[in-house]
């Protein structure tokens, strides 16, 4: 067959495409434990890392710390209702796209290392869309329910300098002590436009990403719809506590 | 005849030719600096100011680099008889983009970390010029043991630089090394330097770094 010919072109075609394929699908099938592995240990890094400081713990402290102070981890339902899965069998992307009402909400029940067995902090994963693509995270409520004890954020494709920092601790930290609720009404944690502005005594305003709005507004979008997600979580728990939210 | 003759000593010149003759070593060594892909063919800048605000990244785009190079190239030469010139860009790529997800997979599966700091940046390796270039430029013409040569040099030039750049921008960006920190080890306060961190910074070390490789090699930007 001559080399110029269509018909070799399409042939060489297929085979190439045959060849590397099969060698990414075996390479993939291969290293899929490994992958799976670092998966879940990443999830556990951070939940902990919510509400726990891990800076110089190695892997197998990380796992310690997360035996020890995971007190608790549930799955519940829009009205706030315990229900019959466990936690790994949720995927939060694969709920966020349903309506609010019908998401199975995981969480995380966390003990302070230095109070074990008593809960300490309650975290919820939280998932949404940025500038480019998605963003997701957990954020980490004290024991009174409202206040922020800690956030992780993590993305996919946010521009690196900007949008990315969310997955920075700096900013991360911009978070802790904010307040979830106004008068015992859900009130919305706001990353506000502009940077370098204090906002330490103000409960529910965050310091804003110059250069970053619309991430930080997808921010802002996730908190929202997940704190009102959660609601019926959060009332109930209040309601047995200390009756935080009224409506 | 005379022609013939001349034919079969060349042939002859090419097997006998030993496996490190001048020639080839000049293909590793030229791109190091003479020829350095990044400083002074000015190719692959963006992964070159993207991964090197700490040495670990580097490093690890350094070897990602080597590798996906040295494989595609010698690939790309051994079936360099057999590509349709219409499509060989085509499967230029197809060769770098399998080696490229392989070296993803890898680093997911064994240092997931680096692999999410690296993010995006290891799939651009695919269309990292300085890769394309060289299969483009050598490896499609010349057997496969030059072309690996040629590969390992040019991905080392790009590695090198990588990491004299990410030296730097570390150490003063956030006085650490390999996030060690040099400065507190050795009992002096550093407060970091925020710009060298930022891609302006790289930019910078990339800039003085041509500079002084000109100034002591004396390369001129030919007309």
């Amino acid at each position: 067959m001559a080399k110029k010919s269509n018909s070799y072109v399409i042939i060489y075609t297929i085979i190439l495409t045959v060849v590397c394929g099969s060698l990414l699908g075996f390479a993939s099938q291969a290293l899929k434990p490994f992958k799976e592995a670092n998966e879940a240990f990443d999830t556990k890094k951070n939940i902990l890392g919510t509400a726990i400081d891990l800076t110089g713990k190695s892997a197998k402290d990380v796992e310690k710390i997360y035996t020890d102070n995971v007190i608790a981890s549930y799955v519940v339902d829009a009205s706030g209702k315990k229900l019959d899965i466990g936690v790994d069998k949720v995927s939060v992307p694969d709920e966020y796209v349903k309506p609010l009402a019908e998401r199975k909400l995981p969480v995380y029940e966390l003990a302070d290392p230095a109070e074990p067995g008593k809960t300490a902090y309650y975290v919820f994963p939280m998932w949404g869309f940025g500038l480019w693509d998605s963003i997701w995270g957990y954020v980490a409520l004290k024991a009174d329910l409202a206040t922020i004890q800690g956030t992780v954020f993590l993305h996919k494709g946010e521009t690196p300098g900007l949008g990315a920092r969310i997955a920075e601790d700096e900013i991360q930290s911009r978070f802790k002590g904010k307040s979830i609720l106004e008068g015992g009404k859900l009130a919305v944690v706001e990353m506000q436009k502009g940077e370098g502005n204090d906002y330490s005594g103000e409960p529910h305003k965050v310091d804003g990403m110059s250069g970053a709005t619309i991430t930080a507004r997808g921010l802002n979008d996730m908190l929202k719809q997940y704190f009102e997600a959660y609601k019926g979580y959060l009332s109930s728990k209040g309601n047995q506590k200390m009756s935080l939210i009224t409506q | 005849m005379a022609e013939n003759t001349a034919t079969a000593e060349e042939v002859k010149e090419i097997i006998s030719e030993p496996l490190f003759s001048k020639k080839n070593r000049k293909l590793v060594t030229d791109p190091l600096d003479g020829d350095n892909p990044i400083t002074v063919q000015v190719l692959g800048i963006c992964s070159a100011l993207a991964i090197t605000a700490q040495m670990k990244p580097a490093l690890v785009m350094g070897v990602a680099v080597v590798f996906v190079m040295c494989c595609s190239s010698v690939v790309t030469s051994l079936i360099r008889n057999t590509i349709p010139s219409s499509i060989r860009i085509v499967v230029q790529l197809a060769v770098i983009a399998t080696f490229v997800i392989v070296v993803n997979e890898i680093l997911l599966a064994f240092v997931y970390d680096v692999a999410k700091d690296l993010g995006a940046f290891i799939g651009l390796i695919i269309t990292n010029c300085i890769v394309m270039g060289r299969l483009e430029a050598f490896a499609t013409g010349n057997k496969p043991w030059p072309s690996f040569l040629d590969a390992l040099g040019n991905a080392f030039g790009y590695a090198i630089i990588l990491l004299i750049v990410a030296f730097f921008r570390e150490l003063l960006g956030a006085g650490s090394l390999f996030g060690f920190k040099v400065f507190e080890a050795i009992g002096l306060d550093y407060q970091g330097n925020g710009l060298m961190l930022l891609p302006a910074g790289a930019a910078i070390v990339v800039g003085l770094l041509i500079w002084a490789q000109r100034s002591w090699n004396g390369y001129v930007e030919e007309a």
